[in-house]
């Protein structure tokens, strides 16, 4: 009798992409619905433009690049990065800036670097940095908490960027609270004036620290479950704290306590799913140490000194630099291997 | 001698698998039956082929050699049962490869007849040497898989001191159950076998690592120790974690000892050998028997009765599983070993050999019905469940973009091909099959670089000889030269002029002979010596005036 041949091992545990991109877009579903809670319809439709944009265009690239377009199309990786920009993008963007940074993540920043697997960058980040350089005007104003947009409002704000005439624009939007406090400092305010707005919450902005929690819940389930590691977020989350705790001590009426910047910008989401994505963060375990350190520290000085009013997208995009040369110099030791 | 307190250690990485060994596991160790020829291939071990000493047509009893060792690392083959050798020829072996080997065909009498076996010897009386030497005659190698001949492992050598011998009887591999068997049912012949082993080592202590997923094989062998009140070997239970009965993983587990990377476990004053080898051993030793039959596993949906039996060597495999009930619609993949490593056979017209563990035969569900795979996503899941502390996802970037060179960076060399990171790869990528790629292609341009190593020696080597021969040729004619300057009628010279006129003087002599002896002017008479004179007067005159003349006209 007659056999088919076949390499070792025979046995699989049916584990597959798609599964494993689908249990990290199901951990995103409580800080989303939370998020949609205190900021209405408005972030829903953009993760929808957002993922159609990338469906399209990864489908459009897969027979540009002749390849086989139903399992990349289901691998749910696309879907993934478009949710996650969607997230980070403000939420009374414009349609067409969400499609411009999703087009950029999809076909610059994933497939003319070779597809899946083969991105330098974070997509998400590059579409998001993309934007932010290029429009800076529609990066800074935010919808406020509970603005009371019913579904056909949202959808007329993003799609034509004006409202019925009984509610202007200036009306429902502000600054972000990390945004107000840079403003706030260059007017010469200190803290506790600038955290005085009603933009501050108990820990981070109002709604924005609900928001991080729900992510926290889904970040904390994929560490549970094994789909990322506790290395990254929690090695970026720790330098954050201690480099923000070290100038709150120093000058606290410069600085704000190390808790706002855990818990309000993109700081949790990111920690657990935007620097986690393992085609672009480091694979070794102490080479993700370094590099979410790392993040962490660009990061901060972005927040406190730099142009822009959240660093954490530039933070990822520079240790994404940084990634071949961390793992190849934090290789663990053998088995086996004499003690270096 | 209870497993209560001893330490365990962990070894980085490994599986928790599905086990599936309770299939086979329901009925004894099936008898042994004859099959119409059996298939005895000259490699079975690891090292040198055996030599055949039988030809076609002879008669051979059970347990005769019919081929003896060549070399130190090879052991003898015996005959498994009486019969004759119908051919000695190449015949397809279960090797990975798929190619044929020199086999002895050996057709049966059905006689079962036994050659006279040598008297049992009380092993504690022998010296360690000639226990090695009774073990090798027996033709007895590592029975786990590996098949390296046992009586070189159980060689420590003259100046390393056995710590402990540890005996394999994790059986990490799922389906496989035949040690599991084995131990239920001879716990006793192995831990004879172990004394001895341990009298050959002269190790005093010896734990016997057994994964927790076999309480009945763990209790025969305590109810063996007690029995015997022994308690120099210990049972240790350890959990089953895939691959825990590699060895080095097994000897990290029981002592937290991690053998050297490029070593061996002997350096670290460790010896490890499998269980049933050590049942082997107790045959060799007390009852005089050669290494003829081993227990195998026939397991998988694909066939109708899983179960284990204990197998003459060199019985073909579809003979054997026919004769248990064949195989089941549904079988798909014919695997030798587990289903972790092993190996897929293409047919099952081949011999059981010495080495073989298992057969398992997996069916259309059980297979892994791999989808084309996906990219490498980087997750490291592989590296989570690697025992050898690798980066799979990183050595697997480099093998499919053949950087051979840095592959090497990431210890390409340390895998033991578990395949722990295939099993767990979302994208499915067979990654074991590129290291295994890897290795061959760096192994293939080492082999090329030697060779053409030999040939640039060879080339340099020449060009080395010919400098030689001009240098010494240019320095034999400089000092030419510079005696030539130096010297003007110097030594040197004077001694060439001295030969040079005894040359001359040697050629005048020879002349002045010759004009001597010149033929017909000899012996003239006093008449004819007139008239040459006159001639020669008359000659030297004319020549004279002749003189003058020109004399004349030259001063004109």
């Amino acid at each position: 009798m007659q056999f088919k041949k076949t390499t070792s091992p025979y046995l699989h545990n049916n584990t597959t992409l798609a599964r494993v991109m689908r249990q990290v877009l199901m951990a995103l579903v409580p800080g989303t619905l939370i998020y949609s809670y205190f900021f209405g319809w408005s972030i829903i439709i953009n993760i929808s433009i957002a993922c159609l944009t990338a469906l399209a265009s990864e489908a459009i690239m897969l027979i540009l690049r002749k390849r086989p377009l139903a399992p990349y199309l289901r691998d749910n990786s696309a879907l993934l990065s478009a949710w996650l920009l969607a997230l980070a993008l403000p939420s009374i963007a414009p349609w067409w800036l969400i499609v411009i940074a999703t087009l950029f993540a999809i076909v610059v920043a994933k497939h003319l670097y070779g597809g899946l697997g083969y991105n330098p960058f974070n997509p998400a980040m590059v579409g998001y940095v993309v934007v932010m350089i290029s429009f800076p005007q529609y990066m800074t104003q935010w919808l406020i908490p509970h603005a009371n947009l019913d579904f056909m409002q949202a959808l007329q704000l993003t799609l034509t960027g004006e409202l019925n005439p009984v509610i202007t624009i200036d009306g429902i939007t502000s600054a972000t609270p990390i945004d107000s406090i840079k403003t706030g400092l260059s007017l010469n305010k200190n803290i506790t004036e600038i955290s005085a707005s009603p933009l501050f919450g108990t820990l981070g902005g109002t709604a924005w620290e609900w928001i991080a929690g729900g992510f926290l819940i889904g970040g904390l389930w994929l560490i549970y479950i094994r789909v990322i590691s506790w290395q990254i977020p929690t090695a970026l989350l720790l330098s954050i704290a201690v480099f923000s705790g070290i100038f709150y001590l120093a000058d606290p009426q410069h600085y704000i306590h190390p808790l706002f910047h855990l818990m309000s910008g993109g700081t949790i989401l990111a920690a657990f799913f935007i620097a986690t994505d393992p085609v672009s963060a480091s694979t070794t375990p102490r080479g993700k140490i370094i590099y979410a350190v790392g993040i962490g520290i660009f990061t901060f000085i972005i927040r406190a000194w730099g142009g822009y009013p959240d660093g954490i997208a530039f933070a990822v995009l520079l240790m994404n630099m940084a990634v071949p040369t961390i793992d190849y110099y934090t290789q663990p030791r053998v088995f086996g291997a004499a003690d270096k | 001698m209870t497993d209560s307190q001893h330490p365990l250690y962990k070894f980085p990485g490994g599986l928790h698998l599905p086990g599936h060994k309770a299939m086979s596991t329901t009925r004894p160790i099936g008898k042994i039956f004859i099959p119409s020829q059996l298939v005895l291939p000259l490699q079975q071990h690891i090292g040198e082929p055996s030599e055949a000493i039988v030809k076609k047509g002879d008669s051979v009893l059970k347990g005769q050699v019919i081929a003896k060792a060549s070399g130190y690392v090879s052991v003898p083959l015996h005959a498994p049962t009486s019969g004759t050798i119908v051919d000695i020829i190449d015949h397809a072996v279960p090797h990975p490869s798929g190619l044929s080997a020199s086999s002895i065909i050996l057709k049966p009498d059905y006689q079962d007849q036994w050659i006279e076996l040598p008297a049992p010897e009380n092993y504690l009386q022998m010296d360690p040497s000639a226990l090695r030497n009774r073990i090798r005659e027996a033709g007895i190698i590592g029975l786990g898989g590996a098949g390296f001949p046992s009586f070189i492992k159980l060689n420590p050598g003259a100046h390393t001191a056995i710590d402990e011998l540890i005996i394999n009887a994790a059986e990490c591999e799922p389906y496989i159950s035949c040690d599991d068997m084995l131990m239920r049912e001879r716990a006793r012949e192995i831990i004879g076998g172990i004394q001895i082993m341990q009298h050959a080592l002269q190790a005093r202590r010896c734990l016997i690592g057994i994964e927790d997923n076999k309480p009945e094989a763990c209790e025969a062998l305590q109810q063996a120790l007690s029995q015997l009140n022994i308690d120099t070997i210990e049972v240790v239970r350890i959990p089953t974690i895939y691959p825990t009965g590699g060895e080095k993983q097994l000897i990290k587990v029981l002592t937290g000892k991690e053998s050297p990377s490029h070593g061996l476990p002997l350096d670290i004053g460790v010896v490890c050998h499998n269980v049933a080898t050590a049942a082997t051993i107790f045959q060799a030793i007390m009852h005089g028997k050669p290494l003829i039959s081993r227990i195998v596993t026939l397991t998988g949906n694909g066939v109708q009765q899983a179960g284990n039996h204990e197998v003459l060597i060199g019985t073909p495999i579809d003979e054997w599983i026919e004769h248990h009930g064949g195989y089941h619609a549904s079988v798909e993949q014919l695997v030798m070993g587990g289903p972790m490593m092993g190996f897929t056979l293409s047919t099952d017209q081949l011999p059981i050999i010495k080495t073989s563990n298992c057969i398992l035969a997996l069916s259309r569900d059980e297979t892994n019905t791999q989808q084309a795979a996906m990219p490498c996503i980087r997750c490291g899941a592989c590296m989570d469940v690697c025992p050898v502390n690798l980066l799979p996802q990183q050595l697997y970037w480099q093998a499919f973009a053949r950087e051979f060179d840095k592959i090497q960076d990431y210890h390409l060399f340390d895998c033991i091909e578990c395949g722990c990171c295939s099993y767990v790869c979302p994208s499915e990528i067979p990654l074991v099959q590129f290291y295994r790629f890897a290795k061959t292609e760096i192994w293939a341009q080492e082999r090329d670089k030697v060779k053409s190593d030999q040939a640039r020696q060879r080339h340099e080597f020449r060009l080395e000889r010919l400098e030689k021969e001009k240098k010494e040729r240019e320095e034999r004619m400089l000092k030419k030269k510079a005696a030539l300057k130096a010297g003007k009628g110097k030594k040197e010279k004077d001694s060439k002029k001295e030969a040079i006129e005894a040359a001359l003087a040697r050629v005048r002599e020879k002349q002045k002979q010759s004009s001597s002896e010149s033929k017909n002017t000899d012996n003239l008479s006093a008449e004819q010596q007139q008239k040459i004179n006159e001639i020669e007067n008359r000659r030297q005159r004319s020549q004279a005036n002749k003189n003058n003349a020109q004399g004349d006209s030259g001063t004109e």
